[in-house]
């Protein structure tokens, strides 16, 4: 008898624990989603319950988000910056990644710390110089500015990335290629290339959370409202004048966060053997 | 048949085919695109940073006089930048030892497999892969003057009476305790991943003997499995401590430094001064305080990756 009590009072404990660390995490998430999905007079009344609906809910801010604002411009812009941040990052970050894992011997190994150490050179420290390039670049206030800055942080992490993924591939599969009459390069393209895919697919997705993670930059470098990425755009654009629009900014917030929230959960533990390296062995 | 054709075509690209099958040559070439592009756009500026913080450049004077080490003179003079310099070290240590404190007990709770573990990771993950700047949009809501749930909670519970809720962001202490925990919110989901792959890494038979050998369960945490996974630990670590001690959007978006200065941080002054007032070599001189530390933490980074080698 007191043996069961033990346990139930245990289950009871983790439970109780897992609980407070899930509300934790996901209230303002909810917090996102019910303010986005409730009526103005229900948000802005104190003595409703807030945590559930009391009106029938709605879909006026969703309209609003895409009838009234520049909402579908930032999705495409954050999608255009995205996607040429990833071509440029894999076209460099790809052939780097396999060349300080397999050609370049002990000084790869220092290289590759070198290049993923200025991953750690923070934004903020770069930010004066670069929107000074930036300007004589003649990219001010314009996306392009973006792209040109976000792959001096993703081919970092790229490279690092894919240098961990090459490392533990077996040798043998591009030495079987070179024997069967394949240049270096060919074995590259022909052999290793489709067969980190895998890796490559991961790289891909985080170099596009990544760009759309991003804030400092775009807040530094771009002011008028048609050229913001996603996350920018409605951080700070759809406040007009001194009154915060909660409904319409939840649901912005909500629509940009979901893709990424689910990415991050397919790719988790690809993402975590990466960065670490092979830490763990 | 085009076995026939192919010797011509080799023997025209041979000198090519000479260069590119050489393994240390077409590793020059592959590493290079990297390298070059790092080098223009994040050493390149470096540089630029550094020769700003001693020159006299502002976006109304661009003449780049030569000034030496006045600016950063000028700037530790300013008690208003010790303060700044204050809360850059309380906010990155207060939130990175709270998140390292969730992360443990989180990965903790996790280690054991129980119905609904996969959607509890999925949603423990969340605050961490979530851009910042939209979590912080909805925490700033959440901490509003008026609509506060969270006051309205306290309320609800009659742990405070309504016309005493406090304003969370306008209160200098009570907004600095907001962004630390937003930042430890942040952070720990990535604590507890950390902590999780190092603790799964360890073989169980290292565990169980020690199990055998008498360790009980505070034992085999701290003497076993903490130092095992101390490699990895450490680099989740490196990560968390030079974002957040570099950090600006937080802070941008909850409070804008406020009230008066109290939850400025150097990131936030680095924009601050160079960008919105363009004053910008001082900015520079500001964002280059973060220096010293970032080194710091480079050799400590650099000798945990060397002893793992080993």
């Amino acid at each position: 008898m007191q043996r069961v009590l033990a346990n139930t009072l245990r289950g009871v404990s983790f439970y109780t624990a897992v609980a407070f660390f899930v509300v934790l995490t996901a209230f303002p998430f909810y917090w996102m989603v019910i303010t986005s999905f409730k009526t103005n007079a229900d948000l802005y009344n104190v003595t409703n319950i807030p945590f559930w609906f009391n009106e029938a809910p709605t879909l006026q801010h969703f309209r609003y988000l895409f009838e009234q604002t520049m909402f579908v411009r930032w999705l495409v812009n954050s999608l255009i910056i995205g996607v040429c941040v990833v071509a440029i990052t894999l076209v460099t970050a790809l052939p780097a990644g396999y060349s300080l894992a397999r050609m370049t011997g002990r000084s790869g190994e220092a290289l590759g710390i070198g290049i993923f150490l200025t991953y750690l050179v923070p934004p903020t420290l770069l930010f004066l110089p670069l929107s000074r390039i930036v300007a004589d670049l003649g990219l001010q206030n314009s996306m392009w500015s973006l792209v040109l800055v976000y792959p001096t942080f993703t081919i970092p992490f790229c490279t690092w990335l894919l240098m961990g993924f090459f490392k533990a591939m077996p040798v043998e599969i591009e030495e079987a290629a070179i024997v069967d009459g394949c240049s270096l390069f060919g074995a590259f393209i022909k052999m290793v290339i489709p067969l980190s895919m895998p890796a490559i697919l991961t790289a891909v997705i985080f170099t596009f959370t990544l760009t759309l993670q991003e804030f400092v930059y775009a807040l530094t470098f771009i002011s008028s409202t048609a050229q913001k990425p996603i996350t920018l755009g409605v951080a700070t654009d759809l406040v007009r004048g001194d009154v915060f629009f909660w409904g319409e900014i939840m649901a912005g917030a909500l629509i940009a966060s979901v893709p990424v929230a689910i990415a991050y959960n397919l790719f988790l533990d690809r993402f975590i053997s990466g960065i670490t390296g092979g830490a763990v062995k | 048949m085009a076995v026939i054709a192919e010797p011509v075509a080799t023997k025209r690209a041979s000198r090519f085919q000479f260069i590119l099958d050489r393994r240390d040559v077409l590793g020059a070439i592959f590493v290079s695109p990297a390298i070059l592009y790092v080098l223009l756009l994040v050493g390149i500026p470096f540089l630029l940073a550094v020769y700003y913080s001693i020159s006299a450049y502002t976006i109304y004077d661009p003449t780049w006089r030569f000034v030496g080490l006045a600016n950063f003179r000028q700037i530790i003079q300013n008690p208003a930048f010790i303060e700044t310099l204050e809360n850059t070290f309380i906010f990155t240590f207060a939130s990175q030892f709270l998140g390292l404190v969730l992360g443990k007990f989180g990965a903790l709770l996790l280690l054991k497999p129980f119905p609904g573990r996969k959607i509890v990771r999925a949603l423990i993950i969340l605050p961490w892969a979530v851009p910042i700047a939209l979590a912080a949009v909805a925490w700033q809501w959440m901490f509003d003057s008026l609509y506060s749930v969270i006051n309205w909670t306290l309320v609800a519970l009659n742990i405070i009476d309504r016309s005493q809720a406090p304003n969370w962001l306008g209160n200098p202490h009570l907004a600095m305790l907001c962004v630390i925990v937003v930042n430890a919110w942040r952070f720990f989901p990535f604590a507890i991943v950390i902590f999780l792959a190092g603790i799964t890494s360890i073989p169980q038979d290292v565990i169980d003997a020690a199990t055998v050998d008498g360790a009980g369960f505070w034992r085999r945490n701290y003497q076993i499995i903490l130092p095992m996974i101390l490699p990895i630990v450490a680099i989740g670590l490196i990560f968390g401590v030079v974002f957040t001690f570099t950090d600006l959007s937080v802070v941008y978006l909850l409070t804008m430094g406020g009230p008066v200065g109290a939850t400025s941080v150097l990131g936030f002054e680095g924009f601050q001064v160079g960008i919105v007032s363009g004053d910008v070599s001082h900015g520079a001189a500001i964002s280059l305080f973060m220096l010293p530390i970032l080194f710091l933490v480079v050799i400590g980074m650099l000798r945990f990756i060397r002893r793992r080698e080993i």
